[in-house]
């Protein structure tokens, strides 16, 4: 029977992990990820959980411990947040190209400089392009549920996987999360599939060796892809997570009776003319703005973003196309251009026949609290630009307080 | 789903770059070196003792690219000068050297060593 308990984002998490009976932790801790692997450190010291705790002296070594184990098969999983990624960012991009099927959770928080510990999604949206299948959360079910889709998403094709969710807002959070029985997530989740590194004493390997631009036989004739094609299968395989995120949601949901979207979710779309998108605990209470909304006659509704790479160009393009306007709320921002989902949004909306307005609008960096009726306001203002004929506009800034403006 | 297909089945180097281990794997290293082990036999242990004892730069050799022996052969192919093994020979048998005193590149004019 699975059980229903009252627990925060990072104790689902910690759940998440466990149920996926990992084998290796390795972190550091950092705010307000700690309680991730606090929680994780004290069941492997009590024997609840059997897996090999690794305390280390940096980020950068705890993901550096899981690239290790990863490569010889065991299934490993960390979790950072913040300045704590960025410090991880060398091995980031290396458990990607070696494809390794890591899972790390990050409790979205803040870049310093200054220090701030809140939350926004600054850390883990500079990530972007490392190659990692980057999932976010609106609650801490989903947390937890999306952290054991997580392992057999990256097992199945062989990249890492980011779930993310938001710093205090659901990391902190308590909540009902109803826990899945081990039996059913082993029925699930199987044991992960042999590594694609060879590790075997009577037939060493040297792993990831040096590639040059252009493929090239090694010493035992055995022509090796060049980096361009190791980087585009990769490539691929980032691709194919566009298949592999939502199959994996529908079979956990066919053993839990829980799904999530897979690529993206919806809250009032079906006649709305005005989108709303955002991704985790933001799109969660854009689902108030839109019924506020509504009730003031906008035809207004939410699209969510749970999967940010790969990015859901097709999914965005099929639901958004005959709407009248895109409004995206980013808790990022690429300085010196715009917040990262519309940015990725507007790509890929371009040259589409009957696709919306996208205006971006920042809001909520650094922990800034942001209103369902903020959002509302912000929408108001982003109806009133394109009712007078505005097609694009700066971005807006939700909430900001600048001296003389 | 093809990706998970042949995934303890890959070639080496089909997705990720893995090879196997073999001497000159990377290259002629040995051209990158600007300082070079000399071996003094008066001083190495294992070459005074007419066996194969010590042996500890082939240990440290990060390169592998010395061979035991009474006394070890450092393999000038291949060793970049790095200094470890002359850095942990016990009995300072091993001395780095200039490059250039090996008649590898000129002198600068005038410069007497």
């Amino acid at each position: 029977m699975s059980e229903t308990m009252v627990m925060t984002g990072n104790e689902a998490a910690a759940t998440g992990a466990k149920l996926a009976r990992v084998q290796v932790i390795a972190a550091y801790p950092i705010t307000p990820q700690s309680p991730v692997v606090e929680t994780l450190s004290a069941w492997v010291e009590s024997g609840e959980l059997p897996a090999e705790f690794v305390a280390v002296e940096s980020e950068h070594s705890a993901l550096t411990v899981c690239i290790g184990a990863s490569t010889v098969g065991a299934r490993t999983f960390t979790a950072t947040s913040s300045n704590g990624l960025a410090y991880m960012n060398e091995q980031v991009w290396w458990a990607a190209g070696a494809r390794l099927p890591i899972v790390m959770c990050i409790a979205n928080r803040a870049m310093a400089a200054p220090w701030n510990v809140l939350n926004d999604q600054q850390d883990s949206m500079s990530e972007r392009d490392a190659g990692w299948v980057q999932l976010y959360c609106r609650d801490n079910q989903e947390i937890l549920d999306t952290t054991v889709q997580a392992f057999l998403i990256a097992e199945r094709l062989n990249v890492p996987v980011m779930v993310c969710y938001d710093g205090f807002l659901l990391s902190h959070t308590m909540m009902p999360v109803t826990v899945p029985e081990a039996g059913e997530i082993d029925a699930f989740l199987p044991k992960r599939p042999a590594p694609l590194t060879v590790v075997d004493p009577g037939d060493p390997r040297n792993i990831g060796p040096v590639v040059l631009a252009d493929p090239r036989a090694d010493s035992s004739g055995v022509v090796s892809p060049g980096y361009m094609e190791l980087r585009a299968q990769h490539h691929r395989a980032l691709l194919a997570a566009i298949d592999a995120i939502p199959e994996v949601d529908t079979e956990y949901g066919a053993v839990t009776g829980r799904s999530w979207g897979g690529l993206t979710w919806e809250h009032l779309l079906d006649d709305a003319e005005v989108v709303l998108i955002a991704a985790g605990s933001l799109a969660t209470q854009a689902t108030l703005t839109a019924e506020a909304l509504r009730a003031e006659g906008v035809k207004a509704g939410v699209l969510g973003i749970r999967a940010y790479r790969p990015f859901p160009v097709e999914a965005l393009r099929e639901k958004l196309t005959g709407r009248r306007l895109a409004l995206v709320f980013d808790k990022a921002l690429s300085y010196g251009y715009d917040g990262p989902i519309c940015t990725d949004l507007r790509g890929s909306l371009l040259g589409i026949e009957g696709v919306p307005a996208v205006f971006g609008a920042v809001c909520g960096l650094g922990g800034r609290d942001t209103s369902p009726e903020d959002l509302a306001a912000a929408a108001r203002r982003a109806i009133a630009d394109l009712d007078a004929g505005m097609r694009t506009r700066a971005t807006d800034w939700i909430n900001l307080h600048l001296e003389g403006e | 789903m093809s990706e998970r297909e042949g995934g303890s089945t890959m070639e080496p180097g089909r997705r990720i770059s893995m090879s196997r281990p073999a001497v000159g794997e990377a290259g002629a290293t040995g051209q990158w070196r600007n300082s070079r082990p000399v071996m003094d036999p008066a001083l190495c242990m294992a070459a005074k003792a007419g066996k194969v004892t010590c042996q500890i730069c082939w240990a440290y050799c990060p390169d592998g690219c010395i061979t035991q022996g009474a006394g070890p052969v450092i393999d000038l192919t291949y060793c970049k000068g790095c200094g470890i093994c002359a850095e942990e020979c016990p009995a300072y048998a091993i001395e780095m050297t200039p490059e250039a005193l090996h008649g590898v590149c000129d002198l600068p004019e005038g410069e007497v060593r």
